[in-house]
């Protein structure tokens, strides 16, 4: 009955700690690259240190169709600045041996399928582990599709993350939650990813369906943005996803470390309703 | 082998190693409903019934198979028949699998439909079936291609189609399906997307050529009711390869029929330059199996797996990907694939105008260069079928420019 993964990672390690403490966990997306690798590097830090319990690295893809306009500039921006998936996992290598004390956060490599399958899962697989990520999610790779993949991933320990969708049945859910490693993530409301002022009203449903057919810790994504969504979610949800938040304060800011550092109040904001609920000044404009 | 070529589809969507179905999980269950929903049309005698008397009385079908006379007379090689689907309602054979699939549509209980739309005559089409069946309809269309194709933009807003121009990326084909895609994965449940050519996930590519099949259907009746013998050699156009397979499929198992599918070699062989995806052995570079939009087959792209640009006079041929059918049939050698420039088509174009009286679509007008390009390999005593897949008043502004 341990929802711990043989593959056991940080991940995991992570989402079992968030358990004992009753915490719903915030993982932070960004766009490795966006504006430039050495940016990210800083981000990360920042973000880790700010309480984000696990980061995803979004790889920028020419063709993202699963992303609304904000992650689609940052990746547009962070392919303008020559960000491929090699220079990701080398960004990787970097974060662990920063020396920072927040260099062990949990990483996950956040991809469209194609970058990974022209590196070959081989070669993906194995210089992803030993830059030291901890887990894959490829957003148009689905249960289905994604045999070797997994079986190729898991011989490297990494973990293999799919996405839940409002759209699957309860028998999908349940494979995908099979396939899965670390946690699942399940998508909040049909569309592409994008911040929105409110959660969709049957997503404690979506997340009772989920919650039936894996012991998997489940983080919801797409469309979570501010401290109200994430007080919602505790006792419902293990994490909370937030990406195009994050990116828009990258967008907005005028300097890198402007950047870091709003990233930084952003995570805080969001940590602080994850820990103690909502306070009234917090609530969302 | 004659079997597999029949069908070479697996459950799964594949031919051979390509296909598949790679898409965000939220489409998954959706296009398990499409699947279920068009494999029981294919047994339903109504909906066969209401395809075929679209087809017919909306759409104009059959197509004539017309011998061109005095281009076969001043190519001096084989005989020539055009397969004349520039003739159908809408100027292209786009409206066969716009009919099929806007029925299918209806038969789902969907109220809405989107398409993407390159050269603009899918989008047309769709809107035209959609007016027809009283679906709501939007179109998403590359504002370069807007440009270049102003008259099939006005013709789809006049049915009351709303267009919705796409400033992404190299602002064509490959990013109206992008834009597509992001509208049918918000609006599910209440739309289909009526994709326009054998590409994207299963049961797409199966489905799109198999209501584009009565191309090939009808010309092989045609043409051994005309010459008493089956042609030696097809031409067609291959962008996704909607045209061409249609045209090809109903020949698979006829092992003496040589199939060419011409692709788009724009102005040169770099990336970016052409698209052409399975002519490297002419010196077109960067296509090689990857994914993109839904499916596994040749795509141009850079080392790191970056989708690359393209380049082609036509709006119609510009896709960096090949229909994952093409992309097997290519690996077994069943069909041959090359390219020909722009300003090959373009000549081929005017060629036809003068000797047929025909203006073709600056994508049909590819195949008639291939077929020129082809000729010192053909004998007189070859019987050509060409598939003349649309019409060109929605090129005159191209054409104009260089007359």
């Amino acid at each position: 009955m341990s929802f711990v993964s043989p593959n056991s990672t940080r991940i995991s390690k992570r989402f079992a700690e968030l358990r004992a403490s009753g915490e719903l966990g915030i993982v932070a997306y960004i766009t490795a690259g966006d504006p430039t690798i050495d940016a990210t590097l800083k981000f990360v830090l920042a973000l880790a240190e700010a309480g984000a319990d696990v980061i995803e690295l979004g790889v920028p893809f020419s063709d993202p169709l699963a992303d609304g306009p904000t992650i689609q500039r940052a990746s547009e921006r962070a392919l303008k600045a020559g960000t491929t998936l090699a220079g990701v996992l080398e960004l990787v290598r970097r974060i662990r041996q920063s020396g920072s004390p927040f260099s062990e956060v949990p990483l996950v490599l956040f991809s469209y399928y194609n970058p990974i399958l022209q590196m070959g899962l081989e070669k993906f697989a194995s210089a992803a582990a030993s830059a030291g990520a901890d887990g894959a999610l490829a957003t148009d790779l689905t249960p289905e599709e994604s045999e070797e993949y997994r079986r190729i991933l898991a011989t490297h320990r990494l973990d293999t993350i799919f996405l839940g969708a409002p759209t699957s049945t309860d028998e999908r859910l349940a494979k995908i939650a099979a396939c899965s490693s670390g946690f699942l993530y399940l998508i909040s409301r049909t569309g592409v990813t994008g911040a929105k002022d409110a959660l969709p009203d049957d997503l404690p449903a979506l997340l009772r369906r989920a919650r039936g057919v894996t012991h998997l810790p489940v983080a919801v994504g797409f469309g979570i943005s501010l401290p109200g969504h994430v007080s919602v979610l505790g006792g419902l949800a293990d994490a909370a996803v937030v990406g195009s938040a994050l990116v828009s304060e990258i967008e907005k800011a005028k300097s890198v470390d402007g950047a870091a550092a709003a990233l930084a109040a952003r995570v805080r904001s969001l940590k602080e309703a994850a820990r103690h609920g909502l306070s009234r000044r917090e609530v969302a404009p | 082998m004659s079997a597999i070529l029949q069908s070479p589809t697996t459950a799964a969507g594949r031919f051979g190693p390509y296909g598949g179905r790679y898409v965000p999980e939220t489409l998954m269950v959706p296009l398990f409903e499409l699947e279920r929903a068009y494999h029981a049309a294919k047994s339903d005698a109504s909906f066969q019934s209401r395809f075929s008397d679209m087809l017919k009385n909306f759409a104009g079908r059959p197509t004539p198979l017309q011998f061109a006379g005095r281009l076969t007379e001043k190519l001096g090689g084989p005989r020539i028949y055009l397969k004349r689907e520039d003739l159908l309602h809408t100027g292209a054979h786009k409206i066969n699998n716009a009919i099929g699939q806007g029925l299918l549509a209806v038969k789902m209980g969907k109220p809405r439909i989107i398409a993407e739309t390159g050269a603009g005559q899918h989008g047309v089409a769709s809107a035209t079936v959609a007016a027809h069946l009283g679906l709501e309809c939007v179109v998403y269309m590359g504002t370069e291609d807007m440009a270049r194709q102003a008259l099939n933009v006005a013709r789809m807003r006049m049915l009351g189609t709303q267009v919705v121009g796409v400033e992404s990326g190299s602002r064509t084909l490959k990013d109206a399906i992008n834009e597509a895609m992001r509208d049918w994965v918000t609006n599910v449940r209440s739309t289909h997307y009526l994709l326009g050519s054998v590409l994207g996930a299963h049961p797409y590519p199966t489905m799109v050529r198999d209501f584009q099949a009565v191309i090939g259907r009808e010309a092989r009746e045609q043409i051994l009711a005309a010459e008493k013998r089956l042609p030696t050699h097809l031409f067609a156009c291959v962008g996704g390869g909607s045209n061409s397979i249609g045209l090809f499929h109903q020949f698979l198992s006829d092992a003496s029929v040589k199939m060419i599918g011409i692709e788009a070699g724009g102005r040169g062989g770099g990336l970016g330059e052409h698209a052409a995806r399975l002519a490297a052995h002419q010196g077109f570079i960067g296509a090689r199996p990857g994914v993109l939009q839904g499916t596994y087959t040749y795509v141009l792209q850079n080392e790191d797996g970056q989708i690359a640009t393209t380049h082609s006079i036509s709006a119609g041929l510009d896709y960096p990907a090949i229909g994952p059918e093409h992309a097997w049939l290519a690996d077994q050698r069943r069909a041959e694939y090359s390219a020909v420039s722009d300003q090959a088509a373009l000549d081929a174009a005017r060629l036809l105008s003068r000797t047929e009286g025909i203006i073709p679509a600056l994508e049909s007008a590819h195949a008639i260069a291939g077929l020129i390009e082809r000729l010192p390999q053909l004998k007189s005593d070859d019987l050509v079928i060409l598939n003349l897949s649309g019409r060109g008043d929605k090129d005159m502004d191209t054409y104009s420019r260089l007359l």
